[in-house]
């Protein structure tokens, strides 16, 4: 791995031995049983250490820049896609992607934030911080998906929203709304699922569908940690605390009640294997879609009504 | 949202709690550091008689000055946040700043809500408390909002709410942004109904209530002056790396650019919102069969 995490550390020696073995091993495909010992000792020790993370930790891995990305998932659990560009109103905001898309021989609509993984990429997808027109494309393509009848997917990974003067100079607030007024009431299945860091509204924007997924080691939380603990003790450095006490893991948030499902990811993350990763995620996805497909639409929409009113949390 | 916490001089303008001030003579406004005379002040709706700023007033002086005398129902008064994640900040638990809030305010939660009339037109009036907790939004909130809403729609009465408020709460998790969604899918019904929904955004407006309900009114209102916005100035500061000009996101500068209809002056919005009534409402009502058409534009 090349870039291991902090917690990851007493990895470090079996995976070089491993790699050293690999190396030296004859290609014949044969696997010696010293690497097949060495090989499970690395999972077990991985499957040890993200049994039990912790939310700072979690919020490691979910931002970790090996993790699979929207456009990843589009490659890799997807048969077909092709990315649709713009808001027809000012610009095309490239952290948000999105287009028709097939999968299980189906077609849906994929929207989704899009990070970078180089300081290239991150110039071009603003870190996955989407502007006004991000938003705007999202609700042009949710709007179209419902004339056409394609269920609407959206993956959800972003720090939040920009929050630059150009933003508000271009509404962000109001883009923002309407995208979750649009998303809620749209006449067609939607699923959301959470990839890496559901961040504020930003990423609530186009996560407020029929079934809300999570990844399993993705984060949900209304804002980020360093944020929070700025906020709250005027310490961004109190982050680990911050991501603690708001409750902020996919674990958490299932057992509030809050989402529908959490989609277990490989033994040591996402970012570890990739293929792995993928495939789980496009069988959460179309198994959804195809539950989803059943209802009748005023059930489906009724149901989604009674989603979000019916969190309680409060006295009277 | 981050505001909430932050000193703000702005909103500091008089030490003691501004519903109390009757004690005092002469109050100093912080903007143009005029002294005004309290009883005049008062009489002013606590505008500044000079410079025009516009002081922060609480959710009951705000139905009071926008309400026809006496004509206030409450609704839902006992609704109180619980403390769902049981969280602690600085070693105080958010359930005892809970208490302090509501001793404070006299409210149990950051919004109020109920029926009345203005000029003897019906409305459903909702209000945030901003010193509850900032006005911040977390599950009780949230669900007062839906409700007053929901309360509209099933009494086909015009909605007015007024909004300031840092954000989504975050003592709550989760739960406050999910209210997001809670609110803008009851407002969507709302919308179907074929009725308006005015919403008034006063001093300072952020984060989760601008982006979920405050922004989509169908007339959207605010007072001079107020910092209305996705993101608290400092926020943006911080992203852009440079200092914001004085009138970047304000009432003005929404106005410029299209996120808001009116500027108007405290003293005038209620007359305003009559007539706005009169002419979606009452002049005009819509036959029962219109209701049910598209509603998205």
């Amino acid at each position: 791995m090349s870039s291991t995490l902090d917690f990851e550390s007493s990895l470090q020696p079996l995976e070089r031995e491993l790699e050293t073995i690999r190396r030296e091993a004859p290609g014949n495909g044969a696997v010696s049983e010293r690497e097949a010992r060495l090989q499970a000792a690395v999972d077990e020790r991985l499957q040890e250490i993200y049994g039990r993370l912790s939310p700072w930790q979690k919020v490691q891995v979910a931002r970790h820049r090996e993790r699979p990305y929207t456009l990843d998932y589009l490659q890799w659990a997807f048969s077909d896609f092709i990315e649709l560009r713009g808001d027809r109103r000012f610009g095309d905001d490239r952290a948000i992607a999105g287009g028709p898309a097939m999968i299980a021989d189906r077609s849906v609509m994929v929207i989704g934030h899009q990070k970078g993984r180089d300081t290239r990429e991150n110039v071009e997808r603003n870190f996955g911080m989407p502007h006004p027109e991000g938003y705007r494309k999202a609700v042009r393509l949710m709007r179209q998906a419902e004339r056409l009848g394609l269920p609407v997917v959206t993956f959800v990974d972003t720090p939040g929203a920009n929050a630059g003067l150009m933003d508000e100079e271009r509404g962000q607030a109001e883009a923002i709304a309407s995208c979750i007024a649009s998303m809620l009431s749209l006449h067609v299945p939607t699923v959301s699922i959470v990839i890496g860091e559901g961040g504020s509204g930003g990423a609530l924007a186009i996560a407020v569908a029929d079934r809300l997924l999570m990844l399993e080691h993705s984060i949900f939380t209304v804002a980020s940690p360093e944020a929070a603990a700025a906020i709250l003790w005027h310490d961004a450095g109190k982050a680990s605390e911050a991501a603690q006490s708001m409750k902020i893991t996919a674990q958490d948030l299932q057992q509030y009640g809050l989402i529908d499902r959490i989609v277990p990811e490989p033994v040591g993350g996402a970012h570890r294997k990739h293929a792995e990763a993928a495939k789980a995620v496009g069988e959460a996805v179309s198994s959804t879609v195809s539950e989803l497909e059943e209802l009748p639409l005023d059930t489906l929409l009724e149901q989604r009504y009674h989603k979000y009113r019916d969190i309680r949390f409060f006295h009277e | 949202m981050k505001e909430i916490f932050k000193r703000h001089p702005r909103y500091r303008v008089a030490p003691e709690d501004f519903t109390s001030g009757r004690d005092n003579l002469w109050v100093r406004c912080p903007r143009c550091r005029e002294l005004l005379y309290t009883k005049e002040h008062e009489q002013g709706l606590r505008v500044c008689s000079k410079c025009k700023y516009h002081f922060p007033i609480s959710a009951r002086e705000r139905i009071d000055i926008t309400l026809d005398v006496g004509s206030f129902q409450e609704y839902d008064a006992t609704i109180r946040s619980v403390d769902p994640l049981s969280f602690e900040s600085g070693g105080e638990p958010y359930a005892a700043k809970l208490r302090q809030y509501a001793e404070h305010t006299g409210v149990n939660e950051a919004f109020i809500y109920g029926t009345g009339t203005i000029e003897g037109l019906d409305v459903v009036l909702g209000a945030t408390e901003f010193r509850f907790c900032g006005g911040a939004m977390g599950a009780a909130f949230g669900e007062k909002v839906t409700r007053a809403i929901e309360l509209a729609n099933r009494n086909s009465i015009p909605l007015l709410l007024f909004s300031t408020s840092g954000g989504a709460r975050m003592q709550e998790g989760a739960i406050s942004l999910l209210q997001m969604a809670k609110t803008v899918a009851a407002l969507d019904r709302f919308k179907a109904s074929g009725l308006p929904y005015f919403s008034v955004m006063t001093d300072p407006c952020l984060g989760g209530i601008t982006a979920s309900y405050a922004m989509l009114g169908d007339v959207n209102i605010a007072e001079p002056g107020a910092y209305i916005g996705f993101a608290g100035r400092r926020v943006i500061e911080q992203t852009m790396r440079e200092k914001l000009p004085p009138n970047a996101a304000t009432a003005e500068f929404l106005q410029q650019h299209g996120m808001v209809d009116l500027v108007a002056p405290r003293t005038e919005i209620p007359s305003i919102v009559a007539r706005l009534i009169r002419m979606y409402v009452t002049a005009n009502p819509v036959p029962k069969e219109r209701k049910l058409v598209e509603q998205h534009a």
